[in-house]
């Protein structure tokens, strides 16, 4: 973990994006704030009247027990109002903050929909997963704190000065004098506390990353033994964690003691001015009612101070939070459509790659001038040695990047003008890597047309041969998968992504890899189901296996980036080169 | 709450010195009260000012002892409470990884992944709050009731009686929100597998414009949080009000009883005035409890989830010091093996039994056919429902796991790497290996000259999940991992598969070369095992047949119909 040098705050404008968050709920946030000054208020003014009761307790025989009794009435109405006021507040607090956590991770997980991939594929998924799980969790934390002693605090402390200055002033000065002091403390403590809360958050995006790395492919991690190296990679960045979270921890948790200790000097120069000013020696007129009364709120102007302070450390780390979450949700979004871009219908297929040019890293060339045709109806492959650039075609072609010249024509039209959805709508995709989600058989088979018929979903299952399988399912169609596909074979999940793919039936297929796990008996038999179902669409197959391409109308040899070789199989058989090597070496 | 007994062993000391140091904080506030009385008794009815400036200046003394003690004390259970959760992590981790794949697969990634981060979490926060105030407040509010005793007993009834109900009412909702702050976890379980669901299927969900769908199945599982957590505050919120209430009508009492004792001439003003103030002192005390309480309850829902999940006994055991193998023996044996991944499924591989002295074994059948069943049952990564599975003369069971794990070697069907150089991950075979053998490795594996072409050799940085190299790349380098091992069993489950024609071949002459004693070749085409020295064929879960490639091309239809599909696809050329 580099240790950031440069001194760290909140970046600008955070507490402004944060408003933005709260404005939805300012009706209720408004409500919360009249109920907590009404609890505030009366919760000041209910020791006041206690005080006044005491002053009617004299001595023996001389108690207004009559006049006590009022009062005392008096105050439990009071009693039973402020608690109201203080319930109200709280229930609305937790509203809102519940609902802000909730409109943050929608948000967060809207970005993720429309993050470019070059993000998400160079943004470890732990610390994403970190930023929408754990980051919003602990800023609705400090929020649900800020609220509901933040309100209450401020209103303590002005009434209580309020409230001091009207029963004595040089009893109000002496808290007057000390409370730089309150601010201060809480000040010195909340400024470190905020760098270490950073640096935790930081660690723990790490350590997440780290989790998910490990836990995520714990079998594989098995499969060689590594439990142990692992466990110490963990304990790496999680006694770094501890070293940061010990600081962080600590030094907010000053924060208490700390003003603790200057309320109570506070109380010590308030039972010292206050009892003085009982003699008469300095100013006059306070009784002893007054001074309990007085002790009293200097109890509970430090009270507010604490809170606040806290308030202030959890914010802080609240604040760090909430900005990792918004670097996530303000982190630039993919490339949108063009204003004037078209919402293609039912493309025709024809696909065309023109003097395309693109890279990863834009400093080092990759793709370059490549050009590539496949009219509606014909079959393209993409053949080449492994790391030649033949997945990036696909990342080009269904706009996952952004290419950095040249141009791809659908049906003649760049596809930078075509709308994602409709280009993407045209195309279906089977990759390598098998992806299914946590939701039924059916769920998954239906992804590319949910409105598709029992009947219809069954047929094309039939025609893929997945239909065999799923039957044996322990609820057919029904059974739900769990994370990853569950316990289904590769071969087993690629036919599902196969079935998902035909019963999209769309007009272009993509085909990565796509059947190089499933067993030749089954494969042929998919294969025949693809011929028939790619009569008269376009077809572009990136593949290893040269008996798989080798019906093709068109095949590209790919190397480091360029077409090397274009033609149909019998063309470049002929022509004897790197094509021609490739089927030699295969036949043996 | 045993668990959190169970890893603060280890900060005994401070993790009692902390509260202790609290307490003794505490203690110095309970005087306080005593010395404002004697203010007003004794300074004010004696207009004694001399008297009334030394006891302001024994309140501030008091107050900078206070501060020592109890800056110790939030040191202590920092240090205790982030520990407690280092260590508890650490061990989770461990424990986790030590779990069967069985077990892995019942228990779900994400649910294992929250427990790991999350939940520690609350617990921390739960035992830091604890040593910190959760004791201190009880001490101070039983020690404030004992006071006032000590000021006027009839009076002080009222606190005695006050205090309980309140003990009540908090136990009342801390356990009705701990089942909902349980269930609040559960569903934040829900949200993160979503979003780590999707972005790992980002390119597919893409593809398929199903961004809004997977928006709104989100806002689902994320309104079901919300609702959750609601309720669960709602009633959380209670506590703050009552204990109010509470409180407060005890105080309108104390006054009252204290009223009518003063008038009878039992009790002075300035006893009022402390009862008064140690009244106060409870109400303050019982407010910061109740606010605890949510975050205690939260961290006790988090330490179960994590009771549960350590609680979870792995499943597979292994002697110690176990078998030694014997390598005059078959290398590979399996009698009447069968294999259920649950206890109602279908049996994956049915009554198998075959043994190989060493050479090349090939194993093919369909999808599903149940070849990655069979070859997860050498390394051991299950264990079989019926029958036994024997490695060089031994039931698996019988070896220890680092024998075990010495024995074989697995390339997996999906090619898995970590983040890291590629130094540290071809070292997951033998973490003594030198350079040149990694390269050797490297050669083996047909990666050297991709390797190379990157310029940055063994010092390779590769990205989370090998996210910078292509599927064949990884693939290759997943073979050189297992190479480098050296392992007498070598296996191979489909590791050709996203490699092309020339690379492949080249990298079976290697591995002929490279020396296993047994060399497990798993594969959907003939292709790949036709050289095997024997080859089982797996149809349904039922070995059907075993032989050589020309053997079985006679007298196993499958097999024979497997070839044909190959010669009918590439026989067009």
């Amino acid at each position: 973990m580099p240790e950031k040098k440069k001194k760290q705050k909140a970046p600008k404008g955070t507490v402004k994006k944060l408003l933005r968050f709260l404005r939805p709920y300012r009706g209720r946030l408004l409500l919360s704030l009249v109920c907590s000054a009404v609890n505030a208020g009366l919760s000041l003014y209910i020791p006041l009247l206690f005080g006044r009761c005491i002053d009617l307790i004299t001595g023996a025989g001389q108690v207004d027990t009559e006049g006590v009794k009022q009062k005392l009435i008096f105050s439990a109405g009071l009693i039973l109002v402020s608690a109201l006021g203080a319930y109200l507040a709280a229930v609305e607090n937790n509203r809102v903050t519940a609902a802000v956590t909730k409109d943050l991770r929608n948000a967060a997980f809207r970005k993720i929909q429309v993050l470019p991939l070059s993000f998400l594929d160079s943004h470890p998924s732990g610390d994403t997963l970190s930023r929408v799980v754990n980051d919003v969790d602990r800023f609705a934390d400090g929020l649900l704190l800020g609220f509901t002693q933040f309100f209450s605090g401020v209103i303590t402390i002005a009434g209580t000065l309020a409230l001091l200055f009207r029963i004595s002033r040089f009893v109000a000065l002496t808290v007057v004098l000390l409370t730089p002091l309150s601010l201060l403390t809480a000040h010195l403590i909340a400024h470190r506390s905020f760098r270490y809360f950073q640096r935790q958050a930081a660690t723990r995006g790490a350590l997440t990353a780290v989790t998910e790395e490990s836990i995520g492919n714990l079998k594989t991690l098995k499969a060689f033994g590594q439990e142990a190296a692992a466990a110490r990679k963990f304990g790496a960045v999680n006694a770094e964690l501890k070293a940061a979270s010990q600081k962080a921890i600590f030094i907010s948790s000053l924060s208490n003691p700390g003003t603790r200790f200057v309320n109570a000097l506070v109380y010590a120069g308030v039972a010292l001015t206050g009892a003085l000013g009982v003699l008469g020696v300095l100013g006059g007129g306070l009784t002893v009612g007054l001074l309990t009364s007085a002790l009293g709120f200097a109890n509970q102007y430090t009270k507010p101070f604490n809170e606040i302070s806290s308030v202030f450390a959890e914010m802080q780390n609240a604040l760090t939070c909430f900005s990792r979450v918004t670097a996530l949700i303000e982190a630039p979004a993919e490339q949108p459509d063009a204003p004037d871009a078209i919402a293609l219908g039912r493309a025709a297929g024809d696909v065309e790659l023109r003097d395309v040019a693109f890279s990863y890293d834009k400093s080092k060339e990759f793709i370059k001038d490549f050009n590539l045709r496949v009219k509606p109806g014909q079959k393209a492959a993409i053949v080449g040695t492994t790391g030649c650039g033949k997945t990036t075609v696909i990342n080009l072609l269904m706009r996952f990047y952004e290419i950095d010249g040249g141009e791809i024509l659908l049906d003649g039209t760049p596809i930078s003008q075509i709308t994602k959805r409709s280009l993407r709508g045209n195309v279906g995709m089977v990759l390598q890597d098998t992806w299914l989600k946590n939701a039924t058989v059916r769920e998954n088979l239906t992804e590319g047309r949910p409105d598709a018929t029992d009947e219809e979903m069954i047929a094309a299952a039939k025609r893929t041969h997945a239909h065999s399988f799923i039957k044996r399912l322990p609820q057919g169609y029904d059974t739900v998968l769990g994370e990853d596909g569950g316990s289904l074979s590769q071969g087993q999940k690629q036919l599902l992504c196969i079935t998902r793919a035909m019963l999209a039936d769309p007009n272009i297929l993509i085909l990565d890899e796509a059947t190089s796990s499933i067993d030749l008996a089954t494969e042929i038999k998919v294969q025949r189901a693809f011929d028939e179902l790619t009569v008269g669409r376009t077809c572009i197959i990136v593949a290893h296996r040269l008996s798989t391409v080798m019906h093709c109308d068109v095949i590209a040899v790919m190397d480091r980036g360029r077409i090397i070789e274009q033609g149909t199989h019998a063309a470049l058989l002929e022509k004897g080169g790197f094509y021609a090597n490739l089927w030699a070496s295969r036949k043996n | 709450m045993k668990l959190m007994l169970k890893y603060l062993k280890k900060y005994r000391l401070i993790s009692i010195l902390a509260p202790l140091f609290k307490m003794a904080e505490a203690l110095l506030e309970l005087f306080v009260p005593v010395v404002v009385k004697n203010i007003i008794d004794v300074g004010i009815a004696g207009g004694d000012t001399a008297y009334i400036v030394k006891c302001a200046a024994l309140l501030a003394l008091l107050a900078l002892v206070g501060l020592s003690f109890s800056v110790t004390a939030q040191y202590f259970s920092a240090r205790a409470a982030v520990g407690f959760s280092a260590d508890l992590r650490a061990d989770l981790f461990a424990h986790v990884a030590g779990f069967s794949y069985a077990k892995i697969d019942r228990m779900g990634t994400s649910a294992l992944l929250t427990r790991l981060t999350s939940d520690t979490d609350l617990a921390q926060n739960g035992v830091n709050l604890t040593l910190r105030l959760l004791l201190r407040s009880p001490f101070v509010v039983f020690g404030a009731v004992l006071m006032s005793f000590t000021v006027d007993a009839k009076s002080a009834a009222v606190s005695a009686v006050a205090v309980p109900v309140l003990g009540l009412v908090i136990a009342g909702v801390m356990a009705a929100t701990m089942p909902l702050y349980k269930r609040v976890q559960e569903k934040l379980d829900g949200v993160l597998g979503h979003v780590r669901e999707n972005l790992s299927g980002v390119r597919v969900i893409r593809a398929f414009s199903k961004e809004r769908a997977q928006t709104e199945a989100f806002a689902e599982k994320n309104d079901a949080l919300f609702s959750v957590s609601f309720f669960a505050g709602k009633i959380s919120s209670l506590l703050n009000p009552v204990t109010y209430i509470l409180i407060n009508l005890a105080t309108v009492l104390l006054i009252y009883t204290g009223a009518l004792r003063v008038n009878g001439g039992a009790l002075s003003q300035g006893a009022v005035v402390a009862l008064y103030n140690y009244m106060a002192q409870i109400l303050v005390e019982l407010i910061k409890l109740v606010n605890l309480v949510v975050t205690v309850s939260r961290a006790l829902a988090g330490a179960k989830r994590i009771e549960a999940v350590l609680a979870e006994r792995t499943d597979m055991t292994y002697p110690d010091p176990g078998a030694q193998p014997d390598f005059t023996a078959p290398a590979v044996e399996f009698a009447g093996v069968t294999l259920c991944y649950g206890d109602n499924a279908d049996a994956s591989l049915s009554d198998v039994s075959f043994s190989v002295p060493g050479g090349s074994l090939g194993v093919i059948g369909a999808t599903g056919a149940g070849k990655s069943s069979l070859i997860d049952l050498i390394p051991r990564f299950y264990d079989a429902t019926a029958g036994e599975v024997r490695l060089f003369g031994h039931n698996v069971k019988d070896y220890a796991a680092e024998t075990l794990q010495s024995l074989v070697a697995v390339v997996p069907q999906k090619a898995v790497l970590f983040s890291g150089t590629l130094r540290e991950n071809l070292r997951w075979g033998n973490e003594n290996a030198s350079d040149d053998e990694l390269l050797a490795a490297l050669r083996m594996a047909q990666a050297y000259d991709f390797v190379s072409a990157k310029g940055e050799g063994l010092d390779l940085m590769i990205e989370q999940g090998g996210r910078n190299l292509s599927g064949g790349q990884k693939q290759r380098l997943t073979v050189a991992r297992a190479l480098v091992k050296r392992a007498p069993i070598l296996i191979l489950d489909d590791s050709y598969s996203a490699l092309d024609a020339a690379t492949e071949k080249a990298m079976r002459e290697a591995l002929k070369a490279a020396g296993a004693r047994l060399t497990v070749t798993v594969s959907q085409r003939t292709g790949s095992v036709a050289g095997c020295d024997e080859i089982l064929v797996l149809e349904d879960g039922v070995l059907t047949a075993r032989g050589d490639h020309e053997t079985l091309l006679g007298a196993s239809p499958a097999y024979a119909f497997i070839a044909k599909c190959e010669e009918g696809g590439e026989g067009v050329a």
